[in-house]
């Protein structure tokens, strides 16, 4: 049985809870404002905010319906457009929206005005994000946006006159939401709720394997694990940092001690898909799709990680992440087994993190060639140094012989120079609809010279590394 | 005035076919499609398909009635391939279930084997085997030959644009339900409704009549749904035939990116003849246009890349020839301007190009050969009211262009790492069907007894905010606000063989005949207020919802004067029927006067690109656009920034591509990728230029939906002038998209 909220009204029902919410929402709830457009997390036409207390507050987060399972709503606030929608009259949102003349067809505008209701509800609270973060999962192929943008702006005004914060009250007051989320929060708490089935296919929040086997999953029984918070938390002890597996990309990129670690973390994430997948990919999926092309297992390999495994019958086992990946989508887990956590040491002060990414589309695409490195130079000395890289090899590739290389080499460009030719001997990158082989060897030297002219900028430039 | 269908657009109220009310016993349809894209089908097995618990029957080509056809100009496109199939993702059966999932879970249970022949994925190799649509076609003007023999400069070159996925959000689909007596209504995303029901009647071997076809509106078209939301509708139609229960068809995304056409791919050449004082005195090009393997309206997108072939220039030798090349890829189709775009690129790389050679920069050729009054193109028609100067000096006046360059040079000189660049790109496109006989539309308008008014068009909403309009001119001409005016969904019943909503001419052409039957209402209804007021008819007019006579406001209103009308047995509805005059066309010759006018601007494009990393963002395009005198600026202005945009997308990222068997690898939106709202530019800014505007146009304001897409031309220039100012090594290449893989390939090019 799962149970929700959606929008005003008490949801109960036994249909396959790893049936999709988006067919949920329409089929079951006849609520056709929330749109099918891609079904696969790409489009936004099905977004939704989900609401659940979390330290004593109502948070919410935009998702992308069409990949979610149904059971995922388990004890939460589902709201659709028409959950946002005030009697009679429009929405701060859905007036700027109107106003500048941001909806066209009018076929994605449901979606935009969900995300950005979200938004409203979320301005001032620990996200520093804009508007346009907001909005980065919502595709619009009329308007070229920039109307959209000034209904953002708009709506970012008319929030510097809030009280901000979950003030619900003050909120519904000045007409960014309607009334009735005042009330939520206690009538959340009120539900009694099943354990949800511990049977069937594992899945995490199914950013990924909704994409292909959503028919599947459908009807068959699924094991929901994104119920289990236990498994969702960042833990610092021992000068290690722990991550559970459901962890999101979101947890990670709004957690001020490790922005603290990874500068421009933030930066970094904001490359990783848009905010609607980043609220919902865990660091789990990512690690065990075992994409070569991973952004969150490129991020992490060059951390140094650990990941501990974990037996369905309780036994514990930890393995080195760069030893985790054996062949194209094979890996180090066997049946019964789920990934736990990753842990990863925190970086010497001294040391120095970045994250490079290169994508047809710079937001919401999957990598060309992805590549991080963690490095740590005492005076002009190598000491420490962990490197990855994607879309380079069957696997996510750890760059075991030009971490080998450049440890206690001198910080200078002929050293980097001749890295760059170990690198290309240990990367195999083939053709593909992200790019020719020529093309990703290409681009797997620029973005390994990027991280040094980043990280180091007095000693390497573009001019005396990688002049045309 | 807002977009009148805002208010539901963002309360998420507004319907589309998939939102509509089904009846419970409604069936759904799923369609099983080759996965070869050339073969001989040697067996195919339903057996496990049908026996499928929820599975009620699969429609092959032997139940259909009538003609297994859906060809529109040419009768070569069957609706379910028979014993050959001749793209990927050719429909071959409809599965008609209880749900959609079990439907697709019967298409796994088909079973088929081919016998696979010869596949031709590229024009060329089309062209090479001789495999056509149709005969080339030849625009000719002056004589080429002999003006390239006395030319100073001379360069030839290849060009390739690539194809564009529409990606209208709301994917294809219908749904069809049984009326009395064998009659069909099918509710359709289609640009066309007519086309649906000619279409329907001719498969089902019916009469027109008996088939109804309904549109409310679409979450997006960009040509794609002009002729291609046919099948669909179609099939559906032969499901309710058989079965006499509703039938919904909504294609998912991915069977709607396999299955469907896109802009045409086209690998063309050009022969540029310049003197030393800039000007272009000869001009060849050839276009080898990837038709697909149906003609669909490859012929007609055909003709208009040789319409635009000389875009806003005028050149006095021309000869321009396109192949509407046949090969084994899903019939690419209409997408928003229609050939134009592919043309123009030529001619722009080819100026390129002789800039390059001739050491000059692109924009002094440019300026040194737009079209001047009563210039002739090369197809004939006179060029009157030719704002081709005007936009480009006020682009490049208002938005100081020469201090935008400076800025650009400047900055490469001092920086390493980012290159910027900046292009100048003017535009002149044709509007009117290129098909004299297309250009007409029809309005049907009520003025119900309580004064409210119902108005009925061939206009198909799609978010150019055509009914935004119709809804303005009808309020304009009867003097009455804006809530007394209800704009009607688009239906054959009421507004019969209609021509398709594209070719950016539905405003003018609908809007003519909206007001032609508010004028001729007007008229009696004046008449009737005449007689009430005892004032002479000259004397009447309507304002604010009141009688006006001589000027002043009566104490009547327009409700009064309704009810009077019908005591009087006045009638309260009209049917009005407009053409475009003047335009004619003679192909035997290539000679005429094919459009009612042309629409003009510039845009001026400046990029900045990561020398490092081979990526790119467009900073800012600021276009002198020739509205005319536009009805509706905002709406105006959002259908020249999307246009854009969207041509920005198949500039840059929007890569369609197909392996050697001619399976769809940008097969998802994954792997397919659109602008999102960071990859916009960052600042767009519209000018209109100051014209009159042009009687053929509704209310002088000009056609909008296409022309402004082809600005985007000029971010491939402006990335191409960054390239080149980082890599001097670099040799300039005419390969649209350009992906930020080619410009890294370009940027460290030897």
């Amino acid at each position: 049985m799962v149970k929700f909220i959606l929008n005003n009204e008490l949801v109960q029902t036994k249909l396959n809870p790893g049936m999709t919410l988006l067919d949920f929402i329409r089929e079951q709830k006849q609520l056709k404002g929330t749109k099918i457009g891609c079904r696969e997390g790409d489009c936004g036409a099905c977004t939704v905010l989900v609401g659940e207390e979390n330290q004593g507050r109502m948070r919410y987060e935009s998702i992308t319906s069409c990949i979610s399972p149904l059971g995922n709503a388990n004890g939460k606030h589902i709201v659709t457009i028409e959950g946002v929608n005030l009697i009679d009259t429009l929405n701060v949102a859905q007036q700027a929206m109107a106003d500048y003349f941001a909806t066209q067809c009018g076929f994605c505008t449901p979606g935009f005005v969900v995300s950005m209701t979200g938004y409203a509800i979320n301005k001032n609270k620990t996200r520093q994000s804009t508007c346009n973060d907001a909005i980065s999962g919502n595709i619009c192929r009329c308007t070229g946006y920039k109307s959209i943008e000034k209904a953002g702006l708009e709506l970012e005004k008319q929030l510097m006159d809030t009280q901000g914060s979950e003030d619900f009250e003050d909120l519904a007051e000045k007409g960014f939401i309607p009334t009735y989320f005042k009330e939520i929060q206690n009538r959340l708490k009120e539900l009694t709720l099943l354990k949800p089935s511990t049977n069937g296919a594992v899945v995490a929040n199914g950013t990924d394997l909704y994409v292909h086997h959503a028919d599947r999953l459908t009807e068959e029984a699924v094991h929901l694990i994104a119920a289990d918070r236990s498994m969702r938390h960042i833990s610092f002890s021992d000068n290690r940092c722990t991550l559970g597996s459901n962890t999101t990309v979101t947890d990670i990129l709004e957690h001020r001690r490790l922005q603290e670690i990874i500068p421009n973390l933030r930066q970094h994430l904001k490359l990783v898909s848009s905010e609607p997948i980043r609220n919902m990919g865990t660091l789990g999926g990512n690690f065990v799709n075992a994409s070569p092309i991973g952004d969150m297992t490129i991020f992490f390999l060059a951390l140094n990680s650990t990941l501990t495994l974990q037996h369905k019958k309780g036994g514990k086992r930890a393995v080195a992440f760069n030893e985790f990946y054996q062949d194209y989508k094979k890996f180090d887990l066997k049946a019964d087994e789920l990934v736990l956590e990753l842990s990863f040491p925190v970086p010497s002060p001294k040391a120095q993190f970045n994250f490079e990414k290169v994508s047809k589309r710079t937001h919401l695409d999957i990598a060309s060639v992805n590549s991080a490195i963690l490095i740590e130079v005492e005076g002009d000395s190598i000491q420490e140094v962990h490197a990855s890289m994607g879309g380079v090899a069957p696997i996510p590739k750890y760059l075991y012989k030009t971490v080998e290389f450049l440890k206690g080499k001198t910080l200078d460009p002929i050293n980097i120079l001749k890295a760059e030719q170990v690198l290309q001997k240990e990367i195999s990158p083939i053709s593909d609809v992200r790019g020719s082989e020529q093309y990703k060897r290409l681009l797997g030297r620029q973005l390994f010279f990027a991280h040094f002219i980043k990280l180091f900028p007095s000693h390497f430039s573009l001019k005396n590394l990688s002049a045309p | 005035m807002k977009n009148i269908d805002s208010y539901t657009h963002v309360r998420g109220e507004s319907l589309y076919v998939d939102d509509i009310i089904t009846r419970h016993d409604t069936l759904y349809g799923v369609v099983f499609d080759a996965s070869k894209a050339h073969a001989v089908i040697t067996s195919i097995d339903y057996s496990k398909a049908e026996a499928l618990n929820g599975v009620v029957k699969i429609f092959t080509h032997q139940d259909i009635p009538g003609e297994n056809q859906i060809g529109g100009i040419i009768a070569d496109e069957p609706l379910f391939a028979e014993k050959e199939v001749h793209f990927w993702g050719q429909p071959i059966a409809l599965i008609v279930a209880e749900t959609e999932l079990i439907a697709r879970k019967a298409r796994k249970l088909i079973e088929i084997a081919y016998e696979e022949l010869p596949v031709i994925v590229t024009a060329r190799e089309a062209k090479e085997k001789a495999s056509l649509i149709s005969p080339p076609r030849t625009f000719k003007m002056g004589d080429a030959d002999r003006a390239f023999a006395a030319c100073d400069f001379v360069y030839e070159g290849e060009t390739f644009s690539n194809g564009q996925e529409h990606l209208y959000l709301e994917s294809q689909g219908c749904y069809a339900f049984p009326l009395e007596n064998g009659a069909i209504k099918i509710f359709s995303s289609t640009q066309g409704p007519t086309a649906v029901q000619r279409t329907t009647a001719k498969v089902l071997g019916v009469p027109m009549h008996k088939i109804e076809v309904e549109v409310i509106r679409l979450g997006g078209g960009f040509g794609g749904k002009e002729d291609q939301a046919t099948p669909w509708s179609v099939m559906a139609g032969l499901a309710v035939h058989h079965l006499k229960k509703p039938v919904k068809f909504i294609l998912n995304r991915h069977d709607d990116l396999r299955m469907t056409g896109k802009r045409h791919p086209y690998e063309s050449s050009y022969k540029i003849g310049l003197n030393k004082d800039l000007k272009i005195v000869a001009y060849e090009a050839e276009f080898l246009q990837n038709a697909g393997a149906a003609a669909d309206l490859s012929t007609a997108v055909a003709e208009r890349t040789l319409f635009h072939a000389t875009n806003s220039y005028f050149v006095p030798n021309v000869m321009a020839t396109v192949y509407s090349c046949k090969t084994n890829l899903p019939p690419n189709t209409a997408f928003r301007g229609f050939g134009g775009p592919q043309g123009m690129f030529v001619i722009e790389s080819a100026i390129a190009h002789a800039a390059r050679e001739m050491q000059v920069r692109r924009d002094e050729i440019q300026q040194a050969n737009l079209l001047n009054e009563n210039d002739e193109f090369p197809y004939g028609q006179i060029a009157r009211q030719v704002i081709a100067r005007p936009s480009w000096t006020t682009a490049k006046e208002k938005f100081n262009f020469e201090k935008l360059r400076e800025g650009v040079v400047d900055f490469n000189h001092k920086n390493d790492h980012f290159k910027k660049g900046i292009s100048m790109m003017p535009i002149c496109f044709g509007i009117s069907f290129t098909n004299t006989p297309m250009n007409h539309a029809r309005a049907l308008v009520h003025i119900y007894q309580d004064g409210s008014v119902g108005v009925s068009t061939a206009a198909v909403e799609m978010g150019q905010g055509v009914n935004t309009k119709m809804l303005q001119v009808a309020q304009e001409v009867l003097g009455i606000s804006a809530n007394k005016v209800k704009l009607e969904t688009t239906n054959t019943t009421r507004v019969a063989n209609t021509s398709p909503s594209a070719a950016s001419s539905t405003a003018d052409l609908n809007g003519k005949a909206v007001e032609m039957a508010c004028k001729s209402l007007k008229s009696r209804l004046s008449a009737v207020a005449a007689s009430l007021l005892k004032v002479d008819i000259t004397a009447i007019s309507f304002h604010g919802d009141s009688v006006y006579v001589n000027g002043e406001k009566s104490g009547t209103s327009w409700e009064k004067v309704v009810s009077q009308a019908m005591l009087e047995r006045v009638a309260l509805s009209e049917n009005a029927h407009y053409a475009t005059p003047e335009i004619h066309f003679d192909k035997s010759k290539e000679k005429g006067h094919p459009f009612a006018y042309h629409v003009y601007g510039t845009a001026i494009t400046t990029v900045t690109i990561d020398c490092i990393r081979g990526t790119y963002e467009v900073e800012e395009v600021k276009m002198a656009h020739d509205f005319g005198a536009s009805i509706n600026m905002a709406v105006d202005v959002g259908q020249v920034e999307g246009g854009l945009a969207q041509g920005i997308g198949w500039m840059t990222m929007e890569e369609i591509s197909y392996n050697k068997e001619g399976r769809l690898l940008s097969n998802a939106l994954s792997t397919y990728k659109v602008p999102d709202i960071f990859s916009a530019p960052k600042k767009i800014e519209t000018v209109a230029v100051a014209t009159d505007g042009h009687e053929h146009a509704i209310k002088k304001s000009k056609a909008v939906g296409e022309p402004p897409l082809m600005y985007a031309i000029g971010t491939y220039f402006a990335i191409q002038e960054a390239v080149k100012s980082f890599n001097p090594n670099y040799h300039l290449k005419y390969d649209a998209p350009f992906t930020p893989e080619k410009v890294l390939m370009a940027l460290y090019e030897k």
